[in-house]
């Protein structure tokens, strides 16, 4: 009996030992994996000039990633621009100023939002956003367009990001001591007051995390992105233009890039530089998160 | 002055509610758009038959073969992130429950891994998948969400298991209990609603993600049968279908789209249900 019971204890220590030592060794793979299949790339044209150059042309060899790059960080930039503002107003209400049933309420509502599938709000946006910018918001600006533009994966990737946002900003605010608002408060702060100096600047670090993790995910999004963004190559400021974002690129290409050479090499390299940009963001801003607990 | 302050008050107020109020009437707007859009084109033959003729060319027919492709690859995902993901978080917060530093650079790393895009899953998954010889199948779609959704599961789960408290650890060991008995007796027991949550949250996740299966499932019209064959899914039915001139088979991404909506919105209502049941017996 007791014998039964050490070899099953050894032998299940074994078992979650293995698990949990494969799980962390997973990143390792994908590392090392993405950058085996991406060196004959790294081989053929430097570093510098594969993220720099705008020229793509995989049929002779030319592999800029710089459009690409500039997709990304262009709907990234305007995604957030519109989810964080949101974000920080519904955490500060849901927070500070709403009843406690309103919270009740309004965690199913960012469950569901955030669990809701990609290509789903990219149905959305091909149907609602897509139609709207084409027809409404850009013939406003005296502008021609098919409405699959930037703002438009914009516009999607800020309805994304915004639970995922609010739910860490509504965690950050969540561990402020009471007591330190009501000390605000009882100096005569008014309320808004003690929001905008005790509890926001309390707060800030995590703030600025959340935010982060927030532009990381939005900068790795893939479908919803690819089916309202319009996918042309070029680099055009103007936000009623089409563009091309990183996920896109790896995700529209994998039928074809077998029969071009370096293709696949290429897309590889673009699987790696996506996945080096966000797990340094996350690292960053969970190191950031990670400290503030401590404290 | 007194004023000022008064109305900067009244004026974030008002903004931040607005902000508030905004969210429930934007997922309201997708939902109700999914599902009118879906709903118009949902028949029973949509859900009983695959599609003739092609799925991008054909009219006729229904997505039976995303429909299982995606249960397929989100259950068999789910299998094996439990085989891994449970005894992970089970070591976790049993055998580490004194290193703290690890315990918590461990899951510093899973929390980064959760947020690596499932595109960079997807295209590890088909470098993998090249390395091991497979085509795009049924079996290399499964592994890939499976590596997609365990850090999911791991951490959900491990969150709830670190709030159990430490004087049941000591208890169960006073008794002369082994970690394993520990682990397995009194962890998962009181962390069992969490195991749930943490379930059905990954298999949410398996079953709607797109950007994974995209090079490692393929595409089929078929149903598969053998775990080497390409499967169909949900999302790259509704990808797929959506880019189709044909309006017929623009109805069945529609119709795919909300068969996915229901699917999601069961599991993450019975995921609260049994969250919210399970902690109610529990001790702390």
């Amino acid at each position: 009996m007791l014998l039964k019971r050490i070899i099953s204890d050894k032998l299940s220590g074994v078992w979650m030992l293995i698990s949990l030592t494969a799980i962390l060794l997973i990143p390792l793979f994908i590392i090392a994996g993405l950058y085996l299949k991406s060196t004959p790339l790294f081989n053929h044209q430097d570093f510098l000039r594969l993220i720099s150059s705008s020229e793509w042309q995989p049929h002779k060899g030319n592999f800029g990633f710089w459009p690409f790059i500039a997709g990304s960080l262009y709907v990234t930039i305007i995604a957030f621009a519109l989810a964080a503002p949101v974000c920080l107003l519904a955490a500060i209400y849901l927070t500070q100023f709403a009843r406690s049933a309103m919270m009740r309420i309004m965690l199913p509502v960012i469950d569901i939002l955030a669990g809701l599938p990609s290509v789903i709000y990219g149905v959305w946006g091909i149907l609602i956003v897509v139609p709207f910018i084409s027809k409404i918001l850009a013939p406003a600006f005296n502008i021609n367009t098919s409405g699959y533009t930037i703002f438009a994966g914009g516009v999607v990737l800020a309805v994304m990001c915004i639970p995922y946002m609010l739910n860490m900003i509504i965690e950050v605010f969540n561990t402020i001591p009471m007591g330190l608002k009501e000390a605000s408060l009882s100096l005569g702060a008014t309320f808004w007051e003690s929001i905008k100096h005790v509890v926001i600047r309390k707060s800030y670090p995590g703030i600025i995390s959340a935010f982060g993790l927030g532009i990381a995910k939005a900068f790795g999004e893939t479908m919803a992105v690819m089916m309202v963004v319009g996918n042309s190559v070029q680099v055009k400021f103007n936000p009623f233009e089409a563009g091309y974002p990183l996920p896109a690129l790896i995700a529209n290409n994998y039928g074809e890039m077998l029969s071009i050479p370096l293709y696949d090499s290429a897309l590889m390299f673009g699987a790696f530089l996506l996945l080096i940009i966000i797990l340094l963001i996350n690292l960053i801003f969970r190191y950031f998160i990670y400290r503030t607990r401590v404290h | 002055m007194k004023r000022s302050k008064k109305t900067e008050e009244a004026v974030f107020k008002i903004l931040s509610g607005f902000a508030t109020y905004s969210l429930i009437v934007i997922l309201a707007f997708i939902i109700i758009v999914v599902f009118v859009k879906g709903f118009n084109a949902l028949t029973w033959e949509m859900v009983v038959k695959t599609p003739k003729g092609g799925y991008y060319y054909g009219g006729e027919g229904g997505v039976l073969n995303a429909i299982m492709g995606s249960l397929y690859i989100a259950f068999g995902a789910t299998i094996i992130a439990i085989i891994i993901g449970m005894p992970s978080a089970l070591y976790l917060n049993v055998y580490l429950l004194r290193h703290k530093k690890t315990q918590n650079t461990i899951r510093y790393i899973l929390d980064a891994l959760w947020g690596i895009p499932s595109i960079v899953y997807g295209a590890f998954g088909f470098t993998l998948m090249l390395y091991l010889g497979l085509n795009a199948s049924l079996l290399a779609g499964i592994l890939t969400v499976a590596l997609l959704i365990t850090p999911i599961i791991v951490r959900t789960f491990d969150e709830v298991l670190s709030t159990i408290p430490k004087g049941l650890h000591e208890a169960t060991l006073a008794l002369g209990s082994t970690r394993t008995e520990m682990a397995f007796k009194v962890m998962l027991k009181q962390g069992f609603s969490g195991f749930i949550t943490a379930v059905l949250l990954a298999f949410g996740r398996g079953i709607g993600d797109a950007a994974s299966v995209l090079f490692t499932a393929g595409y089929t019209d078929l149903i598969p049968v053998n775990i080497d064959e390409p499967a169909a899914t949900l999302p790259l039915a509704i990808f797929f279908q959506l880019g189709s001139p044909i309006p017929e088979v623009r109805e069945r991404a529609y119709a795919a789209g909300a068969i996915l909506t229901i699917i999601i919105l069961t599991v993450s209502l019975t995921a609260r249900l049994f969250s919210r049941q399970y902690s109610k017996s529990n001790i702390n």
